[in-house]
């Protein structure tokens, strides 16, 4: 009787599991909040003060250059930028009919909040910035998992915990690489089973304070104040770092030495910083120390550093660059001409609260820019609104923004935390092999990429671009052929889901006969063709 | 399977015409090497052995030491190079090594796969400030031909570290090919030649209302530029060489069918084309455990492919104009370890260099019999190995270019082996 139960009891108990576990996930698929308009406006009034001064900044930029900077950008064209910065996609067509709806005040600022407090912004964002932190080569992993230090700092940015105290996680927390998900910092390092001082110690100045201490590993610097002695002091910081059976930990008892290159013998370092030695404290492990002086509130390396790359992920390029190569900040103190400065200072002022910081920065003059200047027909005038920022900048989307828009567009439906698991796994596959495919940038965030040839046959001939595009019932390609009222209706749609905006007339005359009098198969091979046309444009694949 | 014959290029070229579009197809003669012999540009012909060949199964035996694998271990036979002599498992290889020299006494330091495939593809050790260009995208920037319409840097087969463009720009990385013998990824449209023609003639609609309020930006991006290369390319004639099956069946048995010795036949066509650097990439070499079976397996499609290359560039003429390089990240331990394999070894390995020019028939270095010195007789350092291909290809080796980052960075920090160059070469 007993064995008759145990293996009633063995069929039923994974069938439960497999019904409990569909039940949550249903239970999970909670009514979709993308119908409402955003009503929330948390930062809105907060930061008009420093969003003033911002835009002041640049009145005075403008004139002392001699340029007028450019007309508003459409709503939509914002719309399009901040979901690209922030959530690494496009404006579904939800979004988009909703927000042309929405007609209450400070819209923007509404949907900025929106977007923030997307799950979307977290993942993103964390992807953005682990780059930098961890890079993007594979490194061991059985001792390094992005994937782990990817969700944690994802849970941060979700909870807008303090950016300072994020960073000193990083840099000085002990524990396992997968129970505690921030000393992946230390163990992205690891090559052979030994940790990298040397490029913990680059890596530290570079994504923390925003400058490059690398040369000085060999040399002297040759032209900035980096000198060898500096470079090993800092090393040494990370010197006391072993790993063991219970993680990254620190060992007091060791003493850190570097092979003299003249010498060839070895000599002992102690831990030591390049500037600022009143904030390097007393007390504390080397890494802790380290820790509280990269923080300090008096380094204003640290918050020009942060500012400058969100800058650089929002407008597409930094305001200095290379993003981690910045100038010193100048001796006297925070100076109101400086844009770093300025931000920086509202950034410390507020706990390093970076959703502020975006929302400041989204809500400024600069920001809302168009694209378009009439100077950017004359090459001499060009440079001068360039360098001004008179005009948003042009800049290439990464390759998972480029899919990220491609699997948008080909979808009606937001792809979103409140999507249907099958879909968000979807992307995340498809997302792999287009990037790999596609050839990943590396760690050189920011940097000036032009397309290669590979990458336009992928985009032309590729077996992605062709599924993206293809007009089947389940497939915003497929839907918008077989459902829209009208064929200026249907024009519409293709461009708003693939540009997030309306076709020109031109364009209109161009390409609406295309569409005029087809039925079924012929329809849906016009509008395929179309958001080919739109996913090949260097609309699609710049930032504008 | 459509065929892309030159009729439809002409109608392309012609419907391009009628539609006033940007990517014109120009004309050009089919095979760059009707222009043989020292005027052409020369390339280079790397033969990627990934993974880390051992040299003693390869061109640098003991046979009969403790190190060479006592009785079980390779014969040496006699090459056609009086003082040289290579492992047995490569008899036709043998017979055609007089085309190349031998050099037996590499050094890098690094014992890492992926930064050996760096220093061995760069000339220097990786850095955290910048990317160096591959020596293949060097050549392909200075010694570019306008004539050819596919890439002029091809990868064939499935390198773990292909050649990369570095700080010279991405557009220099390889074009990669994983399955030689087939096209290139992505080369052929997914829809008949009318909507072909339509998205085309969209897609000017859709540039032209981008371009407005925007021309010097847009113009900046190259994104026109990259398409209509893009284009040019998946209509070009050139595509052919990276066929094979108008080459005689005795050919290509001669090379073998397998994707090495097809990338090999491929390579040749793509150099009579003008192609500026080709790699081909042969892996499993990193036989950490049972040494010499994996070299005996390796050795099998390597030996034919490798001899008949040499014969076919030599017959050919094209061997004038080509460096040709059959190299690895490092070589192996000498000492054989208790799963019967060879690890890393980056003091003292071979590799085979000839053509374009350079000496052949040479032997440079020796490495010890019994095992016990790490560095070998005459050490070659990688980057004097990168001054003297670069010198031979006509490029000035020691050229300082300005990184983006700013910082000045010489192509190859080396001077070349004097040994090796010819003396009516440059």
């Amino acid at each position: 009787m007993s064995r008759i139960r145990l293996s009633i009891a063995r069929t039923l108990v994974p069938l439960g599991v497999v019904f409990g576990v569909f039940a949550v996930i249903a239970a999970a698929a909670r009514t979709n909040v993308m119908h409402q308009s955003p009503d929330r406006q948390r930062f809105a009034s907060e930061v008009e003060p420093v969003v003033l001064q911002v835009d002041r900044l640049f009145a005075r930029k403008w004139s002392e250059a001699g340029v007028t900077p450019a007309n508003p950008a459409s709503e939509l064209n914002v719309l399009r930028r901040l979901s690209q910065a922030l959530h690494g996609t496009v404006p579904s067509l939800e979004e988009i009919r909703v927000f042309e709806a929405d007609a209450g005040p400070r819209k923007m600022e509404r949907w900025v909040e929106r977007m923030l407090d997307d799950r979307r912004f977290a993942d993103y964002f964390a992807r953005r910035l682990s780059r930098v932190y961890v890079g993007a080569d594979d490194g061991q992993f059985v001792l390094f998992r992005r994937d782990r230090f990817w969700a944690w700092l994802g849970e941060q940015l979700q909870k807008n915990e303090p950016y300072d105290q994020v960073v000193r996680q990083m840099i000085a927390e002990r524990g396992l690489w997968t129970g505690v998900p921030e000393v992946n910092f230390i163990t992205s390092t690891v090559s052979e089973g030994n940790i990298d001082v040397n490029k913990l110690a680059g890596r530290t100045v570079r994504a923390f304070l925003g400058q490059r201490i690398d040369c000085a590993q060999c040399h002297d610097h040759p032209f900035a104040n980096w000198k060898q002695g500096q470079f090993e002091g800092l090393a040494a910081c990370y010197g006391q770092v072993s790993l063991s059976a219970v993680g990254v930990e620190d060992n007091r008892n060791k003493p850190y030495s570097v092979e003299d290159r003249m010498t060839l013998k070895p000599r002992d370092v102690a831990p030591a910083v390049p500037f600022g030695a009143d904030w390097f404290p007393e007390e504390g492990t080397e890494r802790q120390r380290l820790a509280a002086w990269v923080t300090h509130p008096q380094n204003r390396r640290f918050e020009r550093a942060i500012v400058n790359r969100v800058w650089g992920l929002m407008f597409g390029k930094p305001w200095q660059g290379p993003v981690d190569d910045l100038s010193d900040p100048d001796e006297r103190g925070p100076q109101p001409d400086d844009l770093l400065d300025v931000l920086g200072a509202d950034f410390r002022e507020h706990h390093c609260d970076l959703k502020r910081l975006i929302a400041t920065i989204a809500a400024t003059h600069a920001f809302r820019l168009s694209s378009e200047h009439l100077d950017f027909e004359v090459p001499e005038r060009a440079i001068v609104v360039e360098e001004s920022w008179a005009a948003f900048p042009l800049t290439r989307l990464r390759p998972e923004q480029v899919i990220g828009s491609m699997l948008q567009a080909s979808s009606i439906k937001t792809i979103d935390q409140n999507s249907h698991w099958v879909r968000r796994a979807f992307r995340f596959f498809q997302e792999l092999n287009f990037v790999k495919e596609y050839g990943d940038l590396g760690d050189n965030e920011l940097g000036d990429h032009s397309g290669t040839i590979p990458q336009a046959l992928l985009r032309m001939n590729g077996e992605f671009a062709k599924d993206r595009s293809e007009g089947n019932p389940f497939s915003a390609p497929g839907r918008i052929a077989s459902m829209a009222p009208t064929d200026d209706g249907c024009l519409d749609l293709c461009f708003l889901v693939c540009l997030s905006r309306y076709p020109t007339a031109v364009e209109r005359a161009a390409i609406l006969p295309q569409l005029e009098g087809t039925t079924n198969d012929n329809r849906k091979s016009a509008v395929e063709d179309i958001f080919w046309t739109l996913y090949n444009s260097a609309e699609f694949s710049w930032g504008h | 399977m459509t065929a892309w014959n030159s009729s439809r290029r002409e109608f392309l070229r012609l419907s391009a015409a009628a539609l006033g579009l940007s990517f014109a197809v120009p004309g050009l003669e089919l095979r760059a090497a009707n222009v043989r012999g020292v005027e052409r540009k020369k390339s280079l012909l790397t033969i990627w052995l990934a993974g880390g060949p051992s040299q003693l199964e390869t061109w640098d035996p003991h046979p009969g030491t403790d190190i060479g694998g006592g009785d079980t271990g390779v014969r040496a036979i006699q090459s056609t190079i009086p003082q040289v002599q290579i492992a047995h498992l490569y008899p036709q290889t043998a017979e055609q090594l007089h085309h190349v020299s031998v050099i037996r006494s590499l050094v890098s330091k690094e014992g890492d796969h992926e930064r050996g495939a760096y220093m061995l593809h760069t000339g220097y050790k990786p850095e955290p400030t910048l990317v160096h260009p591959s020596i293949a995208a060097i050549a392909t920037h200075e010694l570019s031909d306008d004539r050819v319409e596919i890439p002029q840097s091809i990868s064939l087969g499935n390198p773990p570290f292909p050649p990369r463009g570095g700080f010279l720009g991405d557009k220099l990385d390889a074009y990669r090919v994983f399955n030689p013998g087939q096209n290139g990824q992505n080369l052929r449209p997914n829809v008949s030649n009318d909507r072909q023609q339509r998205r085309l003639k969209n897609l000017e609609v859709v540039s032209q209302s981008f371009r407005r309020g925007r021309g010097v930006q847009v113009d900046q991006t190259l994104h026109q530029h990259t398409v209509d290369a893009a284009l040019r390319m998946m209509t070009s004639e050139q595509l052919k060489a990276f066929q094979v099956e108008d080459e005689p069946a005795a050919v290509r048995d001669a090379y073998g069918r397998l994707p090495f010795g097809t990338g090999c036949l491929v390579a040749r066509r793509l150099l009579e084309v003008g192609v500026r650097s080709i790699e081909v990439c042969l892996n499993g070499f990193d036989s950490h455990a049972k040494n010499m079976e994996a070299h005996v397996n390796r050795a099998q499609e390597l030996d034919p492919a490798l001899a008949t290359l040499f014969k076919d560039l030599a017959e050919r003429d094209l061997l004038q104009s080509t460096v040709v390089l059959v190299i690895g990240e490092f070589g192996r331990t000498p000492k054989i370890n208790p799963l019967l394999g060879r690890d890393h070894w980056p003091t003292g390995f071979s590799c085979l260099l000839g053509g374009g020019g350079l000496r052949s028939g040479a032997l440079l270095g020796a490495t010890d019999h019994t095992g016990e010195k790490v560095m070998p007789e005459s050490p070659v350092e990688v980057a004097d190995l990168y001054a003297t291909v670069l010198q031979t290809l006509g490029i000035e080796y020691a050229k300082e270019v300005i990184t983006p980052i700013g910082r000045p960075m010489k192509y190859c920090s080396g001077s070349p082996i004097e040994t090796l160059l010819a003396s009516s070469v440059r």
